[in-house]
């Protein structure tokens, strides 16, 4: 029954315009408490470099120690691997926390926790979980993950990456793009084709230093400036069988890294999206034109209305799924939606933030052009908008209409 | 040595207070609630007296709801090796007075013997600044308020106070309790791992009436009200009009 009956139905509650379904209230303790660890690392520790980072194109590798020492990376790799053993919603709370500072940031740390970590934690021998694992969770091992190609980025299947066995263990041959943390990289999980697997995508381990392994860095990117991003050349990268991840096959193996980023990228554009909302409601209050602040008047309030209701819903929609996957039950399509959805409200936000600013949005000062440019990345990587309209569709209609 | 680290759950201090309507008081439903920040800094202190090898022990200590074991907690996942609840009160509005806290921790103190109590000079709720001054007199201990340094040298304590127009340094007999001001230290972030570890450390659950103490108020609020909104300012338009203005207000 519900509380304070009063002869007309339920009582109401109090409104929190920054919370506005009480989410607070669906985390326990351990939820919280980290959330705010991570909440005082970012502020912290990130907050005052990302303006100089950013416009210098400069992502500070040591930024992974200190992530490390700071406990965020690996979030969810149970404990006996350094890792922290919490719940997918923690991970969730965290992504989102690194974002309301930069995307770049909470890039390095889901493609080190998500799409390094969780394959070699989920499809590596014990030898290799032991030896990667722990080092990557501290920081001292830099991961980036290798699946995108030049001619191969929405149709994975297409990739052109082969993998030739030889006595030893394989030999690799390809390229790959557009990958996240590849120029400092010290790991480097790599999906290639594998003859000896009737030409079924398997997953590599690689480390930096092996011949004719290369990672040189993109530069000109006009977007997640704070993160690196390169290329990996293969070139008769010759490796031993320990270096196959044994416990996967097919595209189900990067699909399954995927999701779990894809997840937590969900509640990481929030972060960003709450922060450009929270800036622009506060701009709004301050800002005085025509003697009134801009914050009183319709077009102002609509928007304010807009940005609110949108991250309130993602956020709500983000929990639950987090709560399905710590229950083992999330459907990859449910990531999908999530993903979709929150990443173009989120971009769509930052876009109406950055106009609600007025001259100001275009300042580096106000932070709120950093996010719009970063969330175009953020909706068009691990899945475009588009894209993920499709598996969704897929699932509502039983009909393919990828090609 | 033993520390013994009073902490108090207390309204965020980025939380902006509302007055609950009746004026009874401030709304505390629903609201962020944290470490108080002058006990944070205690805390801190404590753990770096036992890193130094001054200390062996860390016991961290709150009186009041039992949702204050999340208090505890941070207390632990900064580094306190255990830590004691003692349930107070039901109502997350009810405040446990200073003298009724103080009661509950000399009788603490007795079970744990401590070589030091550090303590927060005020919790930014009620600003008493008082509790760790009456553990002192209830239990005939030295006191040295207002640290801003410490220094233990066997059986004395160095404090650096502050005082108004400056500092004041003082020597103390040990056991002695000492109240923090902000300027001690910069207390650490707990890392997440640690907040893990935490879950693990022992925490201890008692309830006033297992130390015999009455925690009835003893003071009554009358009101609680907010403070007064600034009233707008005005442009002056030459110094002489300032002047003016400023003998109307009998300011010079």
């Amino acid at each position: 029954m519900a509380k304070n009956m009063n002869g007309s139905g339920p009582g109401l509650g109090p409104f929190d315009w920054a919370d506005a379904f009480r989410i607070e209230d669906q985390l326990d303790q351990d939820e919280r408490m980290l959330r705010d660890a991570a909440h005082g690392f970012a502020q912290d520790r990130l907050q005052p470099r990302v303006m100089k980072a950013y416009s210098e194109e400069s992502a500070d590798p040591g930024v992974f120690r200190e992530m490390g020492e700071a406990g965020l990376l690996g979030v969810t790799i149970p404990e006996e691997y350094g890792g922290l053993g919490a719940s997918y919603v923690t991970y969730g709370l965290i992504a989102r926390e690194i974002e309301r500072v930069d995307s770049g940031y909470r890039s390095m740390m889901s493609v080190q926790s998500s799409l390094v970590m969780y394959p070699i934690y989920a499809y590596g021998s014990e030898e290799q979980r032991k030896k990667y694992l722990p080092k990557l969770v501290s920081g001292e091992y830099i991961g980036c993950f290798g699946l995108t190609e030049p001619d191969a980025g929405s149709d994975p299947a297409g990739m052109k990456t082969t993998a030739r066995k030889t006595a030893e263990g394989y030999v690799l041959n390809g390229s790959k793009m557009w990958i996240s943390n590849s120029p400092f990289a010290d790991v480097f999980v790599v999906w290639a084709k594998s003859e000896a697997h009737g030409g079924k995508i398997r997953g590599f381990v690689l480390e930096k230093g092996m011949p004719g392994l290369s990672a040189p860095k993109i530069s000109g990117k006009l977007s997640l400036r704070a993160s690196t991003t390169g290329e990996i050349v293969m070139k008769d990268v010759a490796v031993g069988e320990d270096a196959l991840l044994p416990g996967v096959e097919g595209l189900k193996g990067p699909f399954g890294c995927l999701n779990r980023a894809r997840y937590g990228i969900a509640w990481g554009v929030l972060g960003a999206a709450e922060f450009c909302f929270h800036a622009a409601r506060q701009y709004g209050l301050d800002r005085k034109q025509f003697n009134k602040p801009l914050a009183q008047t319709q077009l102002f309030q609509k928007k304010l209305a807009d940005m609110q209701t949108d991250i309130s819903i993602g956020l709500q929609a983000a929990l639950r799924v987090g709560r399905l996957l710590d229950e083992s039950c999330a459907a990859p399509e449910t990531i999908s939606l999530i993903k979709r959805n929150n990443c173009g409200k989120a971009l769509e936000i930052a876009r109406h933030a950055r106009d609600m600013h007025g001259g100001n949005g275009i300042s580096e000062e106000f932070h709120v052009i950093r996010h719009m440019l970063n969330l175009e990345t953020v909706n068009t990587y691990e899945g475009t908008h588009d894209v993920h309209a499709l598996i969704l569709g897929r699932a509502i209609t039983g009909l393919q209409a990828f090609y | 040595m033993k520390v013994l680290v009073p902490v108090k759950r207390v309204i965020d201090y980025n939380v902006k207070v509302r007055v609950k309507a009746d004026g009874s008081g401030v709304d505390l439903a629903n609201v962020k609630m944290s470490m108080n920040p002058f006990d944070e800094i205690a805390v801190e202190e404590a753990i770096r007296l036992k890193e130094a090898g001054k200390a062996d022990e860390v016991v961290a200590v709150s009186i009041g709801v039992k949702q204050a074991q999340e208090t505890l907690r941070t207390a632990l996942a900064m580094g306190a090796d255990r830590a004691i609840l003692v349930i107070a009160a039901d109502d997350v509005h009810q405040d446990i007075e200073p003298l009724a806290v103080a009661k509950i921790l000399a009788k603490v103190v007795e079970e744990e013997q401590p070589g030091i109590v550090l303590a927060g000079k005020q919790a930014i709720d009620n600003d008493m600044n008082a509790t760790g001054q009456m553990l002192s007199a209830l239990l005939g201990w030295s006191q040295g308020t207002f640290a801003s340094e410490l220094d233990i040298e066997g059986d004395a304590a160095k404090i650096t106070r502050e005082v108004d127009g400056g500092l004041q340094t003082i020597s103390v007999k040990m056991p002695t309790i000492v109240t923090v001001d902000l300027r001690l230290n910069e207390p650490r972030y707990a890392s997440l791992p640690n907040i893990m570890k935490a879950k693990k450390k022992p925490l201890d659950e008692k309830t006033a009436a297992d130390y015999g103490v009455d925690v009835t108020p003893r003071l009554e609020v009358v009101k609680t009200e907010e403070p007064p909104a600034r009233a707008a300012g005005i442009i002056v338009g030459s110094v002489d009009e300032l002047v003016e203005k400023l003998k109307e207000a009998g300011a010079v």
